[in-house]
């Protein structure tokens, strides 16, 4: 870990302006993935700021219908409020399928969304990885590569998201606020944060230098069965092989987010069109153009089978 | 004493202590936290400073330079110990490859540097700020690419014709197994505090095997033996990983020497999976030829593994030798040459992975043969060794074990016909295999001291790895002495102490609690005499001494003065002249999401033959942790061989997955009520491993029963069986 200088914010605009304005710093949140990354000199931050207690912290209904989810509600809390339990049980399942309770008790709504990949390449810093050392190749490709990109993914980096929370998100088309260095907000939908990663795989979102995420918003809930099925090797504390977020409505049409198998949530609505016509030709749309290795290609497979024991289950 | 002849009856027959359940004796400081483990010795170095190791970045090559100037001029930091300057270093006689690489490396995060700083991030910080620059070699990384240059190993046996027999057999199998590198993942890092006292030196450390390290850590430095005390008493889990000396005490040793200050040393859990030791892969060839009613007439087992230069086999045909009978025998093992990082004992070497394959072409043949696999497996018991009929075992109840297990499993029910019962989205098998694992011993002293307040303190140099070791040798003493288990004190794990067994290949149990038996037959001795009793007459119970009509409290005898005994147990001829295994049968149900393929573990039975179980308590524990390991084993564990780069890439705990408490269904275990008199005076037998033995095969025979899909690969992750299972309705 590098040495590193560290103060709390007085505000969020605040926490941008000190932010952008120094090389180095960042925004320190629940610390659960950049504490970790620190502690292996994948992060080298030499300053944190840290956004813990500017309130960012409450779920509150909006007029329209939907949901404010504070930037800073823990992945416990928010999993576990009798609103988003009742109109979006996505949300939950998803978030409670992710880590263990400890850690969900600190990781933050935010930092959920911009947790880093688990690659192991990524974690190993004596191994070339352009999205921790641009340019440096990367050593996933032909190597082990069972966990990793299957789609959405380039030549220089096969790493996939790791978030169940964030699939939830996608298919609820959630929205996040900002606030920037000036003072000003925006609104970014959740199919435009994450990037894909091209010939840049260290730039993983949208986020401009010292953006700061103040919350996440829901729309009107849309009712449906909401189903969130994530496959992995253990039962519990694992990440997925792939996992699969749907919401589906009596008449069989719906919304299905896959995760597991990009560099972000992996929605095409265009394959949702297909739901009448089964898990099949869904996901054939769905991952049409999937790149897979060897270790990985199962996960085409799968993503059919599981996707179509959730449309099973949805049917009842 | 030496035990050369079956044992008698003897005090530890009367069962008041031993072989009752008891509540393990340190389990109060475990729970509150008070039982200081490696790291958590601050009292004994209270300026202790901290180190760091630095691990190679290639799996093999030469360090061409090292530029250590930014980590010495970084701050806090006291001393950097590289190969250059640690003066010249020997090597253990149980280690492999060397534990300070440089300039040569020989694995990959082979240590190659200790930076010591005033504080752990310091040291962290400073290590990150040497250079290295290597001239990369080509490695040897791929065990099926390197195994037809794999050379003859041990063991090896042939018995009568196996070429011959098998050509004959009406009914034969011929199957591959691949079992992949296994890491043994305990909780506790490996970690160690050393300091100096002039030229004697201390650690405080993790090991199983206290007078291994000791003598090892003292070669290593160059230094006679009587030089190092070796402390380690609690050890969060070793399961082999600490049987031997390690890098960090190495390391520590030498940061400590350097910065003339005593120094602590933790490895962070992404560096000791590449710089320990781990279960090799294997490769099994099994061939099986048999009769139509089931009678095996050949038998064939050959296995591959990998080891660094100079190292060896997983001896994965162990139990094939011993387990069932057959005329015709092959056995062959073979080990390539592999510059992974060196492959070593990891729970139940040898019959652990040898089991997973054996106990699945059982399943195979059994079904060739259109015969229960339970009752396929009684056809073929052997109450003699196949390889030299003359000699018998000790003990042998696994055909007890297989109906015991079968009976209480509700077996009948299984539906021998794979993929054909479903519950719901999920298909359910029940599968089932022997276990069988040998029980070895080893010399074991002890030292017991009967003091003037009528306590019994033992000191042996033993360990406790978590397993029970401090209960079962307080039980012993109590049992010897006569007294409650209040009135014994147990002191274990320092090389000041008498020199034990040990902790490993479950022969600590039996092994240690007879070195403490020998020391309490001489202690009663010595209490007689001091009494004036006769020592063949008196008898030691509730705190008394009796002779005759004549009784004396035990503290009275140490009143004079306290009395103090020592002794070891060393071994005769009964292990060549029986053959000393344990037995077993496990049963699992498993279900199989025929949509996901994810396979999830319904029940789990083990019965256990194993001699005297010292304390059903602790003895329950070590089989339904084998349990889960076994699982781990079956499903998801293996370390990821990057061929390219020549090392472990999944080097954590995300992604070295073991068993959650999610994966672990309801366990039962059975143990049947045996005493083995030929095997020590406690008439027990190790019980740490035998519970792994045949659980990943039971349930992999569990997987198949329920799908119709045979995977003979492990782990049997649903990747393998994927596109094979049934289409859902």
């Amino acid at each position: 870990m590098r040495p590193f200088t560290y103060e709390r914010a007085t505000s969020a605009r605040d926490a941008a302006a000190k932010v952008a304005g120094r090389p180095g710093a960042r925004f320190i949140a629940g610390g659960t993935n950049l504490l970790d990354l620190m502690k292996l000199e994948i992060e080298t931050p030499t300053h944190l700021i840290d956004v813990n207690g500017l309130g960012f912290d409450k779920i509150e209904d909006m007029q329209d219908g939907g949901v404010r989810v504070g930037a800073l509600v823990s992945n416990t809390a928010l999993a576990s409020h009798p609103r988003i339990r009742r109109d979006y049980g996505l949300i939950s399942r998803a978030t409670v399928a992710g880590a263990s309770g400890q850690l969900r008790n600190k990781a933050t709504t935010a930092g959920n969304l911009l947790q880093r990949t688990r690659c192991s390449y990524f974690y190993d810093t004596n191994m070339p990885c352009n999205k921790r050392q641009p340019g440096s190749g990367c050593a996933a490709l032909g190597g082990f590569s069972r966990q990793l990109g299957v789609i959405g993914i380039s030549d220089a980096c096969i790493a996939t998201h790791p978030s169940d929370m964030a699939i939830a998100l996608r298919a609820l088309d959630a929205s996040v606020e900002t606030i920037k260095a000036d003072g000003s907000t925006r609104t970014i939908p959740i199919a435009d944060f994450h990037r894909l990663p091209g010939n840049t795989p260290h730039i993983e979102n949208a986020l401009e230098r010292g953006e700061l995420i103040t919350a996440v918003t829901l729309p009107r809930p849309i009712g449906g069965t909401h189903i969130y099925h994530k496959v992995r090797d253990r039962a519990s504390y694992a990440f997925a092989l792939i996992s699969i977020g749907a919401i589906i409505q009596k008449d069989g049409t719906g919304r299905v987010a896959v995760g597991g198998v990009a560099p972000k949530p992996w929605r095409v609505e265009a394959a949702e069109a297909e739901m009448p016509q089964g898990a099949k030709a869904v996901t054939a749309k769905l991952l049409a153009g999937a790149r897979p290795t060897h270790h990985n290609e199962f996960k085409l497979t799968l993503v059919e089978r599981t996707l179509g024991a959730v449309m099973a289950e949805a049917k009842g | 004493m030496k035990f050369d002849t079956p044992a008698g009856q003897n005090p530890i027959d009367q069962l008041r202590v031993v072989g009752k359940p008891t509540h393990r004796i340190d389990g109060p400081l475990k729970v509150t936290g008070t039982a200081p483990y490696a790291y958590e010795h601050h009292d004994v170095a209270p300026n202790a400073a901290y180190g760091f190791i630095v691990g190679a970045a290639i799996a093999k090559g030469r360090i061409t330079s090292m530029d250590l100037k930014y980590a010495k001029a970084a701050p806090g930091v006291l001393a950097i110990v590289t190969a250059a300057d640690a003066g010249p270093l020997g090597k253990g006689k149980f280690n492999t490859a060397k534990l300070l690489g440089g300039p040569e490396v020989d694995h990959y995060h082979q240590a190659i540097a200790i930076v010591v700083a005033e504080t752990f991030e310091q040291a962290r910080h400073a290590a990150s700020l040497i250079t290295v620059q290597y001239a990369r070699a080509e490695g040897r990384f791929d065990l099926a690419a390197a195994k037809d240059d794999a050379g003859p190993s041990e063991p090896s046996a042939t018995v009568g014709d196996f070429d011959q027999a098998y050509a004959a057999a009406p009914v034969k199998l011929d199957a591959t197994y691949t079992t992949p590198d296994h890491s043994h993942a305990m909780m506790e890092p490996y970690a160690t505090v050393a300091a100096w006292e002039g030229d004697q030196l201390t650690v405080w450390t993790s090991n199983q095997m206290i007078d291994w390290g000791r003598t090892d850590l003292a070669t290593t430095l160059g230094i006679p033996a009587e030089k190092v005390r070796m402390v380690s008493p609690y050890i969060g889990g070793g399961f082999g990983g600490k049987l031997f000396l390690r890098s960090e005490a190495v390391m520590a040793a030498l940061g400590a020497r350097a910065a003339k200050r005593p120094v602590k040393v933790a490895m962070p859990r992404p560096f000791s999976i590449n710089n320990t030791t781990h279960r090799p892969a294997t490769i099994q060839l099994i061939r099986l030829g048999a009769t139509p009613d089931g009678k095996i007439t050949a038998f064939a087992h050959e296995s591959w593994s990998g080891d660094q230069p100079g190292g060896g086999p997983e001896v994965a045909v162990q139990q094939s030798r011993l387990l069932y009978a057959g005329a015709n025998r092959l056995i062959r093992t073979r080990l390539a040459v592999l510059d992974l990082p060196e492959g070593n004992a990891m729970r139940a070497p040898g019959e652990a992975p040898g089991m997973m394959a054996l106990e699945i072409a059982m399943d195979e043949m059994a079904e060739k043969l259109g015969m229960d696999p339970v009752e396929f497996r009684i056809v073929n018991d052997t109450q003699v060794d196949p390889e030299n009929p003359s000699r018998k075992f000790s003990q042998r109840q696994l055909v007890e074990c297989l109906r015991q297990g079968a009976e209480r499993f509700g077996w009948n029910r299984r539906n021998a016909k794979p993929g054909s019962v479903r519950d719901g989205r999920w298909l359910v098998g029940m599968g089932m295999a022997a276990a069988f694992r040998n029980n070895m011993n080893f010399t074991s002293g002890a030292r017991v001291r009967l003091g003037d307040d009528g306590m019994v303190t033992v000191e042996t140099d033993m360990t406790d790895i978590g397993t029970g070791s401090y209960t079962i040798i307080a039980q012993t003493a109590a049992e010897m002495m006569g007294v409650d288990l209040d009135r014994v004190v147990v002191r274990l794990g320092d090389s000041n102490f008498p020199v034990s067994s040990g902790s490993g290949g479950q022969f600590g149990a039996n092994s240690s609690t007879s070195g403490v038996y020998a020391a309490c037959v001489k202690l009663r001795e010595a209490v007689a005499q001091r009494l004036g009793f006769n020592a063949s007459e008196a008898t030691f119970a509730d705190g008394q001494v009796r002779s005759g009509n004549r009784s004396v409290a035990l503290a009275d005898a140490a009143k004079a003065g306290e009395i103090v005994a020592e002794d070891r147990m060393e071994w005769g001829d009964l292990e060549k002249t029986y053959q000393q295994s344990t037995f077993g049968a496990h049963f699992v149900e498993a279900a199989v999401d025929m949509a996901t393929g994810e396979t999830r573990i319904r029940r789990m039975l083990a019965v256990a033959a194993a001699g005297r179980i010292l304390n059903p308590i602790s003895a329950r524990s070590q089989m339904i942790g084998a349990m889960t390991m076994g699982v781990g084993g079956a499903l998801m564990e293996e370390l990821a061989v990057d061929k390219r780069f020549g090392f472990f890439v999944n080097h954590d705990l995300a992604g070295y997955e073991v068993p959650v408490h999610a994966d672990i269904p309801h366990l039962e275990v059975v143990f049947l009520d045996e005493t083995d008199p030929i095997v020590s005076p406690m008439k027990a037998k190790g019980i740490g491993e035998l519970g792994l033995c045949g659980v990943g095969a039971a349930v992999a025979n569990a997987i198949y029963n329920a799908t119709g899909v045979r995977v003979r690969d492990y782990p049997i992750t649903l990747d393998k069986y994927l596109d094979r299972l049934p289409q859902m309705a």
